[in-house]
């Protein structure tokens, strides 16, 4: 039973990741029905950010303090990651937008490769390590909590709230959601559809750096090639949590990383994203448009 | 402020692909004044609502508005102008509730006098507020025609454009929408530019109109006129009043 709920407490953790990286995946695709294949390597480059961040805060001031550190390697990366993602959006997809389907898709996946091989040039192919910024782990009954994973789930939970009330209770979220549902209405009544959609690729964007950031401190490494698995891992939770919607995006991250955790404790490490992707295809065949994917009942 | 007309349409031209669907309209709109189109489906009614918004934008000629050039503004800076659109289909936002379709149409003002304004629109349409919290994709057309009409009203417009606003809707509702129309006008001086199928209210409601045929205006003049004109009512009027 404890090992049962540790691995709850693992699967949890990884799936508050996922989730956060999901949400820029649900919130472009419910506003330019595109699915963003660039955004994993966001995430990755925010992963980076953080790590170029620590290095100089740490060349710079002898003394580590932890708390101060991260939100800086936080707020620069959510910077920094916002002017590529918005350079990305205004050079390779806004030329496209109006042309057939497929276009920005092959071009999301080309700025994936342009994004990481850029990554792999300029800092080099090896694994990168940090040293362990927070070691606290609190026993529980038999388990063990780090105090990093109650970061990551606390960062999670928070930024859900948070967006959630942007999207659903302000000037700019209903502005979003006016051009996700009818973009040249939207423009007759004043709303700026570009920058409208500018602001949802930063917002996304963002949310990947918290996420990169929560990772590099989760495990303590990263690579050019981080981009590609959890990226492919979260756009899988936000299909299956439904996508276009924010809590979804954070249930479905969940549920996979509980399926991964659970499956690699019980069954074998080997196949755990076997066990992820089946659970998709189940899911989808009984709930196709995911758990909190919006019914399609509209009277025309 | 000019002393033109508000707006002023010459020689336009639009295209869908290498269709024309205008050829070279010249209408004007002055302040305070309602405006008609009447013609049959086809000729470019909806296109010339959609023309004036640049989309799609006119390919020649040029429009302007208030003494502004607007020919070829992006279309949310069009909007910001203060001309509101009722456009054709209606457009409902459907899985926005009542409340957030009139809360689009007050963006300009970021909801700066939306209790104030919706409220009037209440009154004009109280259907509306029996139906604040449902979604727009859930009414019936009426009632999204209503929603159509008060979310542009919302926007504070000085030009009201309306596209169609008796289509699909019983009767009593057609003459319900026209009498407000005429209210706002009387009242509010609100500059209303109209396209309509029903050229009998319409001509009835309007001070002037023009009328479209094949993208072009073949004819104009007061609506009594164009009402009393035999080949208006040949073409248009006959086969019933509505």
């Amino acid at each position: 039973m404890q090992y049962f709920i540790q691995q709850l407490v693992n699967g949890l953790t990884l799936g508050a990741i996922y989730g956060l990286i999901a949400i820029g995946y649900t919130m472009v695709y419910g506003i330019v029905g595109m699915i963003n294949f660039a955004h994993g390597d966001i995430f990755m480059v925010g992963a980076f950010v953080a790590l170029i961040v620590f290095l100089i805060l740490t060349s710079v001031f002898a003394g580590i303090n932890v708390v101060l550190f991260l939100l800086i390697m936080m707020v620069v990366a959510m910077v920094m990651t916002s002017l590529y993602n918005w350079t990305i959006e205004k050079v390779a997809y806004r030329p496209l937008r109006g042309s057939f389907r497929l276009a920005p898709l092959i071009t999301a996946i080309g700025m994936s490769i342009v994004l990481s091989n850029f990554v792999q040039v300029t800092q080099g192919p090896r694994n990168k390590p940090i040293p362990p910024l927070i070691t606290e782990v609190y026993n529980v009954g038999g388990i063990s909590i780090s105090l990093k994973q109650l970061v990551i789930v606390v960062v999670t939970a928070l930024l859900l709230a948070v967006f959630w009330y942007l999207v659903n209770k302000t000037a700019l979220g209903r502005a979003q959601r006016a051009c996700e549902q009818d973009r040249k209405m939207a423009s007759l009544l004043g709303i700026d559809v570009d920058k409208t959609i500018s602001i949802t690729f930063i917002m996304g964007a963002a949310l990947a750096a918290v996420a990169g950031t929560l990772y590099l401190m989760y495990y303590g490494v990263v690579s050019f090639s981080d981009g590609f698995v959890p990226g492919v891992k979260a756009f899988t939770a936000a299909v299956l949590g439904g996508i276009g919607s924010l809590p979804g995006a954070v249930i479905g991250g969940v549920l996979i990383g509980l399926i991964e955790s659970l499956w690699s404790a019980y069954f074998s490490i080997d196949y755990k994203d076997v066990a992820a992707f089946s659970i998709l295809a189940i899911v989808l065949i009984f709930l196709p448009s995911g758990i909190l994917g919006r019914p399609e009942v509209e009277k025309v | 402020m000019s002393n033109g007309p508000l707006l002023q349409i010459r020689g336009v031209e639009t295209f869908y692909g290498n269709i024309r669907a205008l050829n070279g309209v010249n209408v004007d709109v002055n302040a305070g004044e309602i405006v008609t189109i009447i013609g049959a489906n086809g000729a470019g009614k909806s296109t010339l609502m959609m023309t004036i918004f640049g989309s799609p934008r006119a390919r020649a000629g040029q429009i302007t508005f208030d003494g502004t050039d607007i020919t070829n503004m992006p279309t949310h800076e069009i909007a910001r102008l203060r001309i509101a659109q009722s456009p054709e289909g209606r457009r409902i936002f459907p899985r926005m509730t009542v409340l957030e379709n009139l809360q689009m149409g007050a963006s300009l003002d970021n909801l700066k006098y939306f209790d104030e304004d919706v409220e009037k629109v209440f009154t004009l349409f109280p259907r509306l507020k029996e139906r604040i919290t449902q979604r727009g994709g859930t009414l019936s057309g009426g009632e999204q025609q209503m929603l159509s009409i008060g979310r542009a009203l919302m926007a504070r417009p000085k030009l009201l454009l309306l596209d169609e606003p008796s289509l699909g809707l019983a009767p009593l509702i057609v003459k319900q929408i026209f009498e407000a129309i005429r209210e706002l006008n009387k009242t509010q001086k609100l500059t209303v530019f109209l396209v309509e199928q029903n050229a009998f209210g319409a001509l009835k409601l309007a001070h002037r109109g023009y009328v479209l045929v094949n993208g072009n205006v073949t004819m104009s003049g007061s609506g009594k006129d164009l009402l009393s004109n035999p080949e208006v009512r040949a073409a248009y009027l006959e086969g019933g009043r509505h």
